[in-house]
């Protein structure tokens, strides 16, 4: 509740900041405090304390593990602007409005992390997205960023449309938009309203899919995250991505059960279609930033295992995961804001011109990659646990462990590019206190890599 | 407590050795450590020593175990040795970045130490991954023409055969009675055979691509021979030990039934690369392909033996695994001596070794009949013990890998008549003085070779425990 609150009046403040304050490093000194004020926010209705408490009538429900998710993605979105400012500021006019926009989706997403609702579900996926349609038309003058900009405009509708839909569908079954409403009993023979349930729940998950672009409804993904300005991918590819995997588990881990053994097989087969199509396709990259775009998908597939089953693992994988892949995306990303190309040649020679950088982006792709001694093994070894736990069969493991050794032919070109290609990087400016800011998430990532619980003391205690 | 050494040491001295631009220092420095890793190694032999035990993660029930038997004492003195033996020997080589080099060998040297001494499987899985990334980049960075598709085959190899361990793992972690990672643990999960075999499977394809077993082995020749000497070495000497370490000490007490099951499998796969290897051994001209196809053969004998799952088998790949470290040490270093001065490993260009630098073509001989195993060698005792065993399995396996023994002569004296005998050739006049480093851990090598292979009774003392625990129930 603090989180939904504070969010919207510090995004109306920003905007309005942007009209007086014409210093752009104030403003983005504001909207950091405004990330502090909204931590602190968070974390004391964790506590126990509210700013205004009433009774939502069964809209929203504050569970510890919604709240904690928020605190992550805060303190994420925290790193991420405090890293990218100076690249936000130099894509349009205003970038106060631009903070604005973030706050608005952080909105969303606190909604994304507490609903009770699928109305509420609904309207946190507008505020969430709406914004998002104009973050990635910012660069007014580029024409790829406009047609990325319309292209998801127009296909998040559309799916926004069908979750509406589904959202009708189950409403017309069980008379309640409440996640936990009584189940219907079909009394005997055939039941239309078990069909408007299961095919209310079908829709609901592939309006899910689109959001979190996993396959088959990927298709705007690659275009939108390459069109858009850099910082913004960046962030659409993590925090973003992530309150939407937040909420559709919200969703399927109460419903799943009630579309019987078919879940199973839906789910068996997005996992492995996004899989499919995330690393094989990414392989064949030959900008960075698409291949960036692809193993985006290609890590929702991974975190789609925490849909599986309800279980500690899946929950605290989606934890960790989220975190994990957030930051080493961000770290990526931060390292690819500062090239001039961005197909791998341009890294050519990476490794000797600038060998922090190098090494920081070696740790952020190895993350990616699963290797461990980063924080991204112990994310897809909770991943894997979690449909263990859950009883998938081996199968599915299997595939899985395959992909992800695809996946490191595509990253660790990356680092072939950097560290035994001779040449010279086509890179700009990069001064110190920047890759020290890398390196702190860098060092983050490590840190989660050998003690990976430090995450998940505090959503018990 | 003391455990805790083994990775420290090497972990230490890497970091500060990142910090350290001058060459000479730099190689004081990893001399230092490799030195003080080997006392620490000795140490441990000679005295008692308690498990290391610490929480690591509560959430999962992974401890951090560090705990030694025969099987890790003789694997860490065998990993102690060589790398002190390799910085020495190769220190005079010429390496950009020396410090960067020097140091991802010791973290090399803490995976393969931390590999030995886990006594958790996560923790023996974090270690298994660790002991490889360094070495990626060493291979990447240091290597030959061919160096980066080359290295990379050899890491998507190895890393999909460790995922598959992974999964592994966590089947067999899912059925242990309280749900933790301790090798006690796994030996008493609840898995059904059909479960068992799947987890045999699982666990057998990351250990088999290590060592590597046919027809998993064809990352091996091209890796040796693209890496830098110095990586070579450790590849060969120490980190194929892993798989074999991997089979001893996981593999065949966790899934007795399933090991018992697929034994023929293995030995008939094991002994037909054995002979495989032998056979393109004799074809070869590079001097560093022949050691490294010679090296598959042996590792082939040995995983062959295993699976008989015989007490004096077993006996024999526990000493082999010390003795053909040490011979297969000697040997790259001789080969590197070679390379270094005359600029070529083709045999062909070479000859005449033993009237340029007599004391090197002896020790080259030397090292030759240690590694076709002729009695007062080292070799010998193992290889004894390990026929003795296969043949008590089935007669006709041991002949078929008795023919090995033949093959080993012909490649291994082919080659010292080439390189040794014979007029002086070009390449071989260019020889300057001899390296007096590289030719004095020739000499302690040599002297390691024929006192355990005239009195190897240490050698079982040391092992006696890891046998009791794997024969006397």
């Amino acid at each position: 509740m603090n989180a939904i609150i504070v969010s919207a009046l510090l995004g109306v403040l920003l905007m309005f900041c942007s009209w007086g304050i014409k210093s752009e490093r104030l403003q983005k000194n504001i909207t950091l405090i405004g990330f502090l004020v909204l931590i602190v926010a968070n974390l004391a209705q964790l506590n126990g304390w509210y700013v205004i408490d009433f009774d939502t009538k069964g809209m929203l429900s504050f569970s510890r593990f919604g709240l904690y998710a928020n605190t992550l993605l805060f303190i994420v979105t925290f790193l991420y602007i405090w890293i990218n400012a100076e690249e936000v500021d130099q894509i349009g006019h205003q970038s106060g409005d631009f903070y604005a926009l973030f706050f608005f989706i952080l909105c969303g997403a606190s909604i994304l992390t507490s609903f009770d609702n699928l109305l509420m579900l609904f309207i946190g996926i507008e505020i969430l997205s709406i914004p998002l349609y104009i973050l990635t038309g910012a660069d007014k003058k580029n024409l790829l960023s406009n047609e990325a900009s319309l292209k998801y405009f127009l296909m998040g509708s559309f799916s926004t449309g069908i979750l509406l839909l589904g959202i009708a569908f189950i409403y017309g079954a069980t008379g309640s938009f409440r996640l936990e409403a009584p189940q219907i009993v079909p009394s005997k023979g055939f039941a239309i309203e078990q069909y408007l349930l299961s095919a209310g729940l079908i829709l609901i998950f592939a309006a899910m899919n689109f959001k979190v672009s996993a396959a088959p409804f990927h298709f705007w993904t690659p275009d939108v995250y390459d069109g858009a300005p850099t910082v913004f991918t960046s962030f659409m590819a993590t925090i973003v991505k992530s309150a939407a995997f937040v909420a559709f588990v919200t969703v399927f881990h109460g419903q799943a059960k009630s579309l019987g053994n078919s879940w199973e097989l839906l789910l068996s087969f997005v996992i492995v279609a996004t899989l499919l199509v995330g690393n094989i396709t990414a392989v064949f990259q030959r900008s960075v930033k698409r291949m960036l775009a692809y193993s985006s998908i290609a890590q929702a597939g991974f975190m789609l295992f925490a849909l599986y089953g309800v279980s500690d693992f899946a929950n605290e994988g989606l934890l960790l995961y989220m975190v994990v892949y957030s930051l080493a995306t961000i770290g990526i990303f931060g390292v690819l804001i500062k090239m001039k190309e961005y197909s791998f040649e341009a890294f050519h020679g990476l490794g000797k011109s600038h060998p922090l950088l190098a090494f920081l982006t070696t740790v952020f792709l190895m993350s990616l990659a699963g290797i461990p001694l980063t924080g991204g093994f112990f994310a897809k070894y909770y991943m894997l646990n979690a449909i263990m736990v859950a009883g998938a069969g081996l199968w599915l493991v299997i595939v899985a462990i395959l992909f992800a050794a695809i996946s490191v032919y595509y990253y660790f070109k990356l680092i072939q590019a950097m560290y035994f290609v001779p040449g010279t990087p086509a890179i700009k400016e990069v001064d110190k206190i920047y890759t020290y800011k890398l390196l702190v998430v860098a060092i983050l990532l490590l840190v989660l890599g050998v003690f990976p619980n430090l995450l998940f003391n505090y959503l018990y205690f | 407590m003391f455990l805790l050494s083994f990775l420290l040491i090497p972990i230490i001295a890497a970091i500060v050795l990142l910090f350290i631009k001058q060459d000479s220092k730099a190689q004081v420095v990893a001399v230092g450590a490799a030195l003080l890793s080997l006392f620490a190694a000795i140490y441990i032999i000679t005295n008692a020593t308690g498990a290391f035990d610490a929480a690591w993660l509560p959430v999962l029930n992974s401890r951090f175990v560090l705990q030694t038997d025969g099987l890790s004492k003789i694997l860490i003195l065998l990993t102690a040795i060589s790398f002190p033996a390799i910085f020495i020997a190769t220190g005079k080589n010429i390496v950009e970045n020396k410090n960067v080099f020097l140091s991802l060998m010791l973290f090399t040297q803490a995976g393969l130490m931390g590999v030995f001494l886990a006594g958790d499987a996560l923790l023996f899985y974090f270690f298994w991954e660790l002991a490889l990334i360094p070495v990626y980049f060493l291979c990447s960075i240091w290597g030959g023409e061919k160096r980066i598709a080359v290295t990379f085959k050899f890491f998507i190899y190895t890393f999909l055969g460790s995922l598959f361990m992974l999964i592994g793992i966590i089947l067999v972690y899912s059925k242990t009675a309280d749900h933790n990672f301790l090798i006690e643990s796994f030996k008493h999960a609840n898995l059904s055979s059909a479960q068992q075999a799947i987890a045999f499977a699982l666990f057998f394809i990351a250990f088999a691509i290590k060592m590597p077993i046919f027809p998993l082995h064809t990352w091996q020749p091209d890796a040796y021979e693209q890496s830098p000497t110095a990586v070579t070495m450790v590849l060969s000497a120490v980190m194929v030990k892993m798989g074999l370490y991997g089979v001893i000490r996981w593999l065949l007490p966790l899934f007795p039934a399933a090991a018992n099951g697929h034994a023929i499998m293995v030995i008939d796969l094991s002994v037909i690369g054995l002979l495989y290897a032998s056979f393109i051994a004799i074809k070869q001209d590079d001097i560093k392909r022949l050691i490294a196809y010679s090296s598959i053969a042996h590792i082939g004998l040995m995983s062959a033996t295993l699976f008989t799952n015989r007490i004096i088998g077993t006996q024999g790949v526990l000493i082999q695994l010390f003795s053909h470290g040490i011979n297969v040490l000697g040997l790259w270093i001789i080969a590197d001596i070679i390379e270094q001065q005359t600029g070529t490993r083709s045999m062909k260009n070479l000859g005449g070794l033993a009237k340029k630098q007599p004391t090197l073509a002896i020790l080259l001989v030397a090292f030759a009949f240690a590694n076709i195993a002729l009695p007062l060698t080292n070799a010998f005792i193992g290889e004894f013990l390990m026929f003795n065993s296969l043949f008590q399995y089935n007669p006709w396996i041991a002949a078929a890998a008795g023919v090995s023994v033949v093959l080993a002569a012909i490649y291994t004296l082919n080659m010292v008549q080439k390189v040794a005998y014979g007029n002086i050739s070009e390449s071989v006049d260019k020889m300057t003085a001899p390296n007096k480093n590289a030719q004095g851990v020739l000499i302690v090598l040599i002297v390691i070779v024929f006192v355990t292979g005239v009195y190897p009774q240490p050698l079982f003392e040391l092992t006696k425990d890891t046998l009791q625990q794997l024969f006397v129930k």
